[in-house]
């Protein structure tokens, strides 16, 4: 992974004496609460619903065990003893002391690491596939240029206070699973006939209170300008983009409203001017990052084991967590494994101090050190040997981070709601833990199959509601706390927003409408269909009768309000 | 000229040589007077921000704009482009400066000069520290227009900002009257060597310095 040299880290060594000055100004009463906002949001620092909240940056999900042994140190130190991967591969912390903060941020310097523009009207950071470098069906190695990304927008001066956050992500695989067409600007990138590195361009993707797809601005742009042509186009943003209205003031507002051909016309009548300027990268600049991302020095393995495939045999937990928290790998003999943060009972992507330091022994035992956090608020270990599954197994079961649950419907992603933060409408903890209980039976869950359901307290849609197979949105009615449930959301390739099935549901029926969602999904399915294929199929019509036929929704709702 | 002055009299730091001082203020920055105060609403909030290209002012306030006789005047961009002809003479003897609110369009006032460096000083009023259009705004003069004599930011000017005004083409900065230029200086300083290529420095840190590989 990308190692700071003496620049980085002087970088973020200033960064940390700049918030920690800014911190003490504020605190100091020189500067008002109002002026201090933009300041320490723009270092990850909400103030929430109890406490601060300190988003800390993963640069496209990649952390080291020294990483993670110190992110277990700050949460022992500085916080109650747990951390949170969010949706977007961060860690967050949330019950830090404000006057905390900047020693925090030290701390995370010593390991190369801040929370440099994870939150703010900024360039956010950017994300990427969690199998890059090791997934069988990768084009590209998108990590390189994640980091080229990572470099170019940390304090871009132009682009440090822009109309809204500004999300970028990175792809490099057939089969799309860094969402790109969900974000501000999402890069698809692809080697033509002649096998030169392109990007497929999207823009004005985003989920939140508009939810939309990105549409391609590009189809072919050379990797060397991929920074001019973002340029071009966040200025284009910058400048004409809304800032009256805060719902109003993402680009994909700008885009829609000129249309993609205006708006393209007018991000390359700006790039003419920039495209052959000194932001062009150059090979050596490129390879110069690329050897940070090398493949660690793995063992020539066969891809079978007589002793894995008989611990699989005897042993059905074990298969079944192979079956779904094991992954393929493109090296003969090597696996990824998810360890799941999504065990009933815990809020989704909510880890220990102590489990976060296993996590950190299992990543220097068996996975050359390195791991990766994922956008469905997991973790996973990039390069297991097949060989040394079972005892990985084994550790992580210790540890409670062995549920066998990824992509079922217990793998749920869950934004942390009001339960945390200041602008939930309803809580989407509990609402997790009541469906994870619904479904606890593990057969049951394999039997359903794969299954994404999201879960987001506010139409901010942290959670991701919109592309959940199954979507669930809090909602304030006459400050009550109710769902709205969506079905027929996708991410990848081929994504889809869901659909809303209709009025929305109190706390504690959303688990038994789950319930009936899945039941017609059971009782109508193919062989080879998942839930999402036959919701597809069928539309949402079953699935609302089945939902509401015993009641009246209209009147159950009034009678409840 | 402006020359070196004490803290106290002056709250405007200029760049020289990349380094700030705190010097006087020979400009007199001549506003529009707001005929009505207008307080737009929409979605129960108050509109802070004017879009891009929105009208600044209407031809009575721009009449009725006081510009004074004597001096260096910095006038607004709606005055300029109404009534330059009348400042003529004053702009041949490099006495007009114009300044253009964020949400005006560097290019009117581009437009609206044979030679933008006939202009001694062109100011950007920042209403709101929060409105980023304003480092769009310097690097276009800065880099696509050609503009090299002093750009000025006004308004809701604040120490967190300049370095980022710094790397945008700005060398003058009013900081807001409430608080202190003095302070200010340290925050030019930030950082030592940022990452990319800006209007201060045209190249990314890798063409910069050589970056290895570090083990
Ligand atoms: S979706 Fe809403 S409630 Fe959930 S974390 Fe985001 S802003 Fe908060």
């Amino acid at each position: 992974m990308y190692r700071y040299d003496q620049y980085d880290q002087q970088i973020v060594n200033e960064r940390v004496a700049q918030f920690r000055d800014q911190t003490r100004r504020f605190l100091a009463g020189e500067l008002t609460g109002d002026e201090y906002k933009p300041l320490r949001l723009q270092n990850g620092l909400y103030i929430q619903r109890y406490a601060p909240m300190l988003r800390v940056a993963v640069p496209y999900g990649l952390l080291n065990a020294t990483q993670v042994r110190k992110l277990a140190h700050i949460a022992r130190k500085y916080d109650r003893g747990y951390a949170h991967v969010s949706t977007r591969q961060n860690f967050q912390y949330n019950w830090p002391e404000l006057k905390d903060v900047p020693d925090i941020l030290e701390e995370l310097a010593s390991v190369e690491m801040h929370a440099i523009q994870t939150s703010g009207n900024c360039i956010r950071n950017t994300t990427t596939d969690q199998f890059a470098g090791i997934a069988p069906d990768e084009v590209f190695d998108p990590r390189p240029l994640a980091e080229i990304i990572r470099q170019w927008s940390t304090f871009h001066p132009e682009f440090a206070l822009l109309p809204r956050k500004f999300k970028i992500a990175v792809s490099g695989t057939k089969d799309d699973r860094a969402v790109v067409q969900m974000h501000d600007i999402g890069l698809e990138f692809y080697r033509d006939a002649a096998g030169s590195l392109l990007a497929k361009v999207w823009v004005g993707g985003g989920l939140g209170r508009t939810p939309i797809l990105g549409e391609v601005i590009e189809e072919a742009l050379p990797w060397r300008h991929l920074l001019s042509y973002c340029e071009a186009i966040i200025r284009v943003y910058n400048r004409y983009g809304r800032r009256d209205n805060i719902y109003k003031a993402r680009i994909k507002i700008l885009v829609k409203s000129l249309g993609i051909a205006e708006f393209k016309r007018q991000v390359e009548a700006e790039w003419e001017h920039t495209k052959e300027g000194e932001t062009t990268i150059t090979q050596e600049e490129f390879d110069r990052v690329a050897q940070h991302f090398t493949a660690p020095p793995y063992a020539t393995l066969s891809d079978s084991d007589a002793g894995f495939e008989a611990k699989r045999t005897e042993e059905k937990a074990f298969a079944n967590w192979v079956k779904r928290n094991v992954h393929g790998h493109k090296v003969p003999g090597y696996r990824a494994v998810t360890l799941s943060l999504k065990t009933t009972g815990v809020a989704p992507g909510d880890i220990t101090d102590a489990q976060l330091d296993t996590v950190a022994d299992l990543a220097d035992k068996y996975s050359f050190g390195e791991l990766r956090t994922t956008h469905e608020q997991n973790i996973v270990l990039s390069d297991v040997a097949l060989t040394d599954l079972y005892a990985v197994w084994q550790e992580a079961k210790a540890a409670g981070l062995a549920t066998p649950n990824i992509g079922l419907i217990t793998d749920i992603i869950c934004c942390p709601g009001g339960s945390f933060c200041d602008l939930a409408n309803a809580k989407s903890i509990p609402i997790a833990e009541s469906i994870q209980r619904q479904f606890d039976d593990l057969d049951y869950q394999h039997d359903i199959g794969e299954l994404e359901l999201n879960i987001s307290g506010c139409m901010n849609s942290c959670g991701h509601h919109h592309v959940g197979h199954i979507g669930i949105l809090g909602v304030d009615k006459n400050d009550e706390e109710w769902y709205q449930v969506s079905i027929g959301g996708k991410q990848g390739n081929d994504a889809s927003l869901g659909a809303v099935i209709g009025p929305s549901f109190a706390a504690e029926e959303v688990a038994g409408v789950v319930q009936r969602l899945i039941d017609v999904y059971v009782e109508n399915r193919t062989p080879e269909e998942r839930f999402i294929d036959t919701a597809r199929r069928l539309g949402i019509a079953p699935f609302k009768t089945r939902v509401y036929a015993d009641r009246q929704p209209a009147k159950k709702e009034a009678a409840n309000v | 000229m402006s020359d070196v002055v004490s803290a106290n009299a002056s709250n405007l730091i200029k760049l020289k040589d990349g380094v700030g001082q705190i010097v006087a203020d020979d400009w007199t920055w001549v506003r529009i007077p707001k005929a009505t105060e207008e307080v737009k609403k929409q979605a129960g909030k108050v509109v802070l921000f004017k879009l891009t290209g929105d009208a600044t002012a209407t031809a009575e306030e721009i009449a009725a704009t006081d510009i004074p006789a004597q001096g260096r005047v910095l006038v607004p961009l709606a005055v300029w482009l109404a009534r330059k002809d009348e400042l003529a003479a004053r702009v041949a003897a490099r006495e007009v400066g114009v300044w253009v609110e964020t949400h005006e369009l560097v290019e009117d006032l581009v437009a609206s000069v044979h030679d933008i460096n006939a202009l001694p000083l062109i100011a950007i009023h920042v209403e709101r520290f929060a409105d980023g259009r304003i480092y769009s705004a310097g690097a276009l003069l800065r880099t696509r227009y050609g503009y090299r004599n002093e750009l000025r930011a006004l308004g809701d000017v604040l120490r967190d900002q300049l370095f980022f005004f710094k790397r945008t083409g700005f060398d003058a900065f009013l900081i807001r009257a409430d608080r202190s230029a003095e302070d200010a200086l340290a925050s030019l300083k930030d950082f030592s060597d940022p990452y990319q290529a800006a209007v201060d420095d045209k190249r990314p840190l890798w063409r910069r310095h050589v970056r290895s590989v570090t083990a």
